[in-house]
């Protein structure tokens, strides 16, 4: 009989946590000299369904993590409305509340595939990304709550961190789909991911998620703080930058079997990973294991949600010979993930402030004979 | 009882306003907000405080003048460990000064002078997150002088100049004009 069958198990606790056996974790540089600054990446490899554990939801500071007292943090409505505010988190809980599904990704992840110098596995290539289930009130519920002037056109998000990080966010995504929220996969949000109170706006680079949320500016013009008028801005060859480069477009990678991993050998395996569009729902994922010539639609499991990671699945035999996997994924405006190629036709090799944003170029791996997976 | 009564006409103000939503009107514009009672209305003191925005005309800068005399001994001890005496940048620290006419070659060098758009951001950025280890730090007037020596860094303004809320936002930025909408979906 085995050892776990044979004796007691242990005891009840209040906080629940994995199993000692399961040691997936975060990736991140350590040895910054400011340590607050920098960025650690979801192990997409390892991720099961469509939500990222929120101790594994990737995170990105600039001056590190503040500890928050819930009990005195306020939330302050202030600029052109009528009536100005503040609301504490007993407040918020007292409106009427939604929960939504959304991913959320940094505007540089896989920007490095971009550049040429393709992550080893899906975290080091696609990992500035996480998915979780949100809780709060809608930004367009306390817009109307402070009843906004006829005059106001955008919203300042401002943080309660040491860099009072803030974005202006358009008026009308703010009345759209924007999320004031203080849950997080059934729980308070996690201090890395901006506890107790964060924006959540759906499908637009991570950087205008503002964490730690404390003022709402509302005004007539974006303000231009640094993260938009110089940082997340996209340069392109000729000089010019793109600027207010909100959306994240479809992209997709494959997370089995995927760089860092082995095929035991010639047999029939589970293809599966994650695709997901800024602009809406996820409608289909081709995978092609023959270098792109022929593609076969990969199953979406449910539930395909808008501006979600969205699963796929595939069944695949592999026969022992050296070959590549890539996938590629269509949303609901019909946009198709494009190819690295095509995406550097049109954007060149011009690194920005932050290197290279908004790539979402097709994800290619390479199986050896020995069934050895890496990048290509 | 009278407890019951307040509740009871909270909720159907609730479902009017939900209902109102629906519908597509331009909701709660003139009637009782849909939860008038909940929080409280903030002092003009208490968001004088917490009001740090300033917009690239100058709107939200506090009065103050600093320059680039009074900036550089600041600089010297408080930005360049980092920064680099002239701006240059160390390792994960960023260029401050250099590099305009850059931005089209092959090595386009990105810093405030050959990159930032406007003057006030760089005033709004010292002022929110620096010094890095000690954000808030400085005076209205420590960041004007700090601004006014990188502005001069990059010869943007001159030694004797004196920035305050009204000089600041007329300086222009070499790149002021080197941004373009977003053309996406650009890729098809």
């Amino acid at each position: 009989m085995p050892a776990a069958t044979s004796r007691l198990g242990a005891g009840r606790r209040p906080y629940g946590a994995r199993s000692s056996f399961e040691t997936s974790r975060r990736a991140f540089r350590d040895d910054s000299a400011t340590p607050g600054t920098g960025s650690s990446r979801t192990p997409l490899q390892d991720s099961l369904g469509i939500l990222t554990p929120s101790a594994l939801h990737f995170e990105r500071h600039h001056s590190g993590v503040p500890v928050i007292d819930p009990a005195t943090h306020e939330l302050v409505i202030h600029g052109l409305v009528d009536r100005p505010r503040v609301l504490t988190l007993a407040d918020l809980r007292r409106l009427p509340s939604v929960s939504r599904v959304h991913f959320i990704e940094c505007a540089g992840n896989s920007g490095r595939e971009h550049e040429g110098r393709p992550g080893a596995d899906p975290q080091q290539s696609h990992g500035l990304a996480s998915c979780s289930e949100w809780t709060g009130v809608l930004l367009s519920v306390l817009l109307r709550e402070v009843g906004i002037s006829s005059t106001a056109r955008w919203v300042i998000a401002e943080g309660a961190d040491a860099a009072r990080h803030a974005r202006s966010i358009p008026l009308d995504k703010a009345m759209d789909d924007v999320v004031v929220a203080y849950g997080q996969n059934g729980e308070a949000l996690r201090p890395e991911q901006g506890y107790p109170l964060r924006i959540v706006a759906p499908g637009w680079e991570g950087n205008i998620n503002v964490k730690w949320l404390r003022r709402l500016h509302v005004v007539d013009r974006p303000y231009m703080l640094r993260d938009e008028a110089a940082s997340y801005t996209d340069l392109m060859p000729g000089g010019k930058a793109r600027r207010f480069t909100f959306v994240m477009e479809a992209k997709s990678v494959i997370t089995r079997p995927a760089g860092g991993q082995s095929l035991a050998g010639p047999g029939d395996y589970e293809i599966t990973g994650l695709a997901w569009s800024g602009r809406g729902a996820i409608t289909r994922v081709d995978i092609s294991s023959d270098g792109g010539t022929t593609w076969t639609p990969a199953t979406l499991s449910e539930p395909v949600l808008p501006k979600a990671f969205t699963r796929f699945t595939l069944p695949w035999r592999w026969g022992g010979r050296p070959t590549t996997l890539r996938s590629r994924c269509h949303d609901e405006t019909g946009y198709v993930q494009p190819t690295r190629d095509a995406l550097i036709a049109a954007r060149g090799m011009t690194a920005g402030p932050d290197g290279y944003n908004h790539y979402n170029g097709i994800k290619i791996w390479t199986v050896d004979g020995d069934g050895t997976v890496r990048h290509a | 009882m009278a407890m019951a009564r307040f509740v009871m006409r909270e909720l159907v103000g609730l479902a009017i306003a939900s209902a109102a939503v629906v519908a597509g009107a331009v909701v709660v514009a003139t009637a009782q907000p849909l939860a008038a009672g909940i929080g409280r209305a903030p002092t003009p003191d208490e968001v004088a405080a917490l009001d740090i925005s300033v917009a690239p005309d100058g709107t939200g800068l506090p009065r103050g003048h600093g320059s680039p005399r009074e900036g550089e001994l600041l600089y010297r001890s408080t930005c360049a460990p980092c920064h680099g005496a002239r701006g240059e940048g160390r390792a994960e620290f960023p260029a401050l000064a250099g590099g305009v006419g850059s931005l089209a070659s092959a090595q386009p060098v990105l810093t405030v002078g050959s990159y930032w758009p406007y003057a006030t951001t760089v005033w709004d950025y010292i002022h929110r997150a620096m010094p890095y280890d000690s954000p808030g730090a400085l005076t209205s007037d420590e960041v004007y002088a700090v601004t006014a020596y990188i502005l001069r860094l990059n010869g943007l303004v001159a030694e004797t100049d004196v920035l305050t809320e009204t000089t600041l936002p007329r300086v222009v930025m070499p790149n002021r004009d080197g941004f373009i909408a977003d053309p996406r979906p650009d890729v098809r």
